[in-house]
């Protein structure tokens, strides 16, 4: 196990300078000023320009000026915004709202998904089996943005039961609507592999010895099949936190939440560069930590992954 | 060991005939079948069989002759859809096990009949080790504590003689050998201590020589613990050693019923014949195997008469319009076959 461990935490090594660098690159290296438009509409000020330079090495190649980049990036340093506002700070107060979403959401399609993916796969083709998959086809066939503004006008607007946005407390009741509109692709497709998987294993050899054994409906299902069926689920769950919170950006804005949907957005807007290469680069940092997870509870689920 | 009951068996009514006979367990004109989206197999035509405590029932048959189904059903494991009971009776110490609730089959399972599969790395779940395997049938069934039930778990193993059995305790099914596995099969089945042991081809999946362990195993803790064993089998080479009776299956019915010894010695249906010709021998080196020719019926298209009539080297015009009952012949056999008789009495 230990071994298994460090030897995955390697792999994430030349992963995360891979894509960090593809990143830096994509954003500071490209042909031309790396200040054209990098400002707003205006020209960059020229203390600015000389800061950058001289902070990044801009004048020399690419790869001195990652290294240069990274170097600060270890010690906790991102950075600053044209304006001179620490970009660290800026991903210290976006991070947590979103990563409080993303967990709501997250929680919201493992209960919601696997519930309905569990129920159905043990019955198919009745009638909650076929309520399922339309429902499911229907979110996935939904825009998010869609969902999110029909839920809330819905919800927030016509039936007033929630408030159309979230308070900058962000408490987690504020948060279940937006949890379920940003999870709602996420959760379909849980509902529709658990439903698969279930449906699959239930067949399986050794639910019937289970069930040969005597042993009773709920724990055959819940003990032994489940278990089994689990391991396809939890790969799409824990790599869905990445994309959860990079696809935050939606829902973020239309509930007005202080994310980092809504930071990266507004870097975007206006040509923040090294704001964008910050907030990816931790992005990037969580789909790989929620990789090692993934890879983690493989080997937790499954002996048979352990000991290869 | 002569000890069997072909009255019963001559005339079956619809529906079994429901009479209590004191058996430990019986099965009394079961049908079952599938359906399918092409179309309705009758896979299980009206079988008849019995185990009584200390007794190995062997049932010998090609694939698809429902034999495993047969033992399925018993189980009530059968899968439903497509499988369905449609008549007869499963009884166990003379109660219908088909006509009881859910819950009651349900503590009949492991405790009263248990049964042990096939190929033992599917059998058993991948995800969990083989003590707790065998350790949750204490801890579910008998309420023991964790390790009262390791420890008992743990004597499991050490019956089915595997080696280091306190160490193999954590170890999960892929560690283990094709042989072990079925030997911790076993040692889960046995847990509950069952009185009717169903074992459906225990052997199929191994070596030979380990195959041979397997069996001797099987018959020894059968001895001891005096079981009832219904042992489900293609191989006539692994039924001679440990059955005391044997029941051939063809096409979802029993065709022949015998005490071992005179079923190898004279079969009474020209489709035990042919399995036993096709018995490879040492004397008859160098020759072709002998074969039975042509295929299993189609079970969803049956033909008329004898289901064996169109393979049978005897076949009459009688068989292609009379199914022949599974009738008495001799003193202590049953076949059936329009020609039993003559079968029986020839020289």
């Amino acid at each position: 196990m230990g071994r298994y461990l460090l030897r995955r935490l390697l792999q994430l090594v030349p992963v995360f300078i891979g894509t960090t660098f593809l990143i830096y690159w994509l954003v500071w290296a490209v042909p031309g000023d790396p200040f054209a438009g990098k400002c707003g509409e205006r020209r960059c000020p020229d203390q600015y320009i000389a800061f950058m330079t001289e902070k990044y090495h801009l004048d020399q190649n690419v790869f001195v000026q990652y290294g240069n980049y990274m170097k600060n990036l270890l010690q906790g340093d991102f950075g600053q915004t044209f304006s001179q506002r620490d970009i660290g700070d800026i991903i210290a107060t976006a991070y947590p709202n979103t990563l409080k979403l993303a967990l709501v959401a997250l929680v919201i399609e493992a209960v919601i998904g696997l519930g309905a993916g569990v129920l159905t796969g043990l019955r198919r083709n009745g009638f909650l089996d076929n309520l399922v998959l339309i429902s499911t086809l229907f979110l996935i066939a939904l825009p998010v943005f869609v969902v999110g503004f029909v839920l809330q006008w819905l919800l927030g607007v016509q039936w007033q039961i929630i408030k159309p946005t979230v308070s900058s407390e962000m408490r987690w009741s504020e948060l279940i609507v937006p949890g379920f509109v940003l999870g709602s692709a996420s959760v379909a497709y849980i509902a529709r592999v658990a439903r698969t998987s279930i449906a699959e294993n239930r067949r399986a050899d050794y639910v019937r010895t289970a069930i040969a054994k005597g042993l009773p409906m709920r724990r055959v299902v819940g003990v032994h099949l489940l278990r089994n069926s689990l391991i396809p689920v939890v790969t799409l769950l824990g790599t869905d936190l990445g994309a959860l919170m990079g696809g935050a950006i939606v829902t973020e804005g239309i509930f007005g939440i202080n994310g980092i949907g809504r930071a990266v957005y507004r870097a975007i807007v206006t040509k923040e560069s090294a704001t964008v290469v910050g907030i990816v680069v931790v992005l990037v940092l969580v789909y790989l930590v929620m990789n090692l997870v993934v890879d983690l509870l493989y080997a937790a689920l499954d002996p048979r992954i352990r000991y290869e | 060991m002569s000890d069997i009951l072909v009255s019963e068996q001559s005339a079956p009514g619809p529906g079994g005939s429901g009479r209590p006979s004191g058996r430990l367990l019986e099965v009394d004109d079961l049908r079952v079948e599938f359906r399918t989206r092409d179309g309705v197999a009758k896979v299980i035509n009206g079988v008849t069989y019995h185990v009584d405590a200390g007794e190995t029932l062997a049932v010998l048959g090609e694939s698809g002759s429902g034999k495993s189904v047969t033992a399925q059903t018993i189980m009530g494991i059968l899968d439903t859809p497509p499988g369905f009971v449609t008549g007869g009776q499963v009884r166990f110490h003379g109660k219908d096990m088909l006509g009881m609730s859910a819950e009651e089959r349900r503590r009949i399972r492991g405790e009263g009949i248990a049964m042990i599969f096939q190929d033992a790395l599917s059998a058993l779940n991948p995800v969990f080790t083989v003590g707790f395997q065998i350790a949750e049938q204490f801890r579910v069934r008998r309420g023991m504590g964790r390790a009262e039930a390791k420890k008992r778990a743990i004597e499991m193993l050490d019956q089915v003689k595997i080696p280091n059995a306190k160490g193999r305790f954590n170890n999960y099914p892929h560690q283990f050998s094709g042989g072990m596995r079925q030997r911790a099969m076993i040692a889960m089945s046995l847990a509950l201590d069952p009185e009717v042991l169903i074992a459906d081809e225990p052997t199929t999946a191994l070596d030979v020589t380990v195959q041979a362990q397997i069996m001797d195993l099987l018959a020894e803790l059968q001895r001891e613990r005096q079981m009832g064993m219904i042992l489900i089998t293609h191989d006539l080479g692994v039924v001679a050693d440990v059955a005391d009776r044997i029941a051939v299956m063809y096409a979802g019915r029993i065709v022949e019923e015998a005490d071992v010894y005179d079923l190898y010695a004279k079969p009474a249906h020209p489709y035990t014949i042919g399995l036993i010709d096709s018995i490879p021998r040492l004397d008859e080196k160098g020759q072709q195997l002998r074969t039975i020719k042509g295929l299993p019926p189609n079970l969803m298209n049956i033909p008329p008469g004898c289901p064996f009539n169109p393979r049978c080297p005897m076949a009459q015009p009688v068989c292609r319009e009379k199914v022949p009952p599974l009738l008495q012949v001799g003193t202590a056999r049953a076949s059936a076959c329009h020609f039993a008789e003559e079968l029986v009495n020839r020289v």
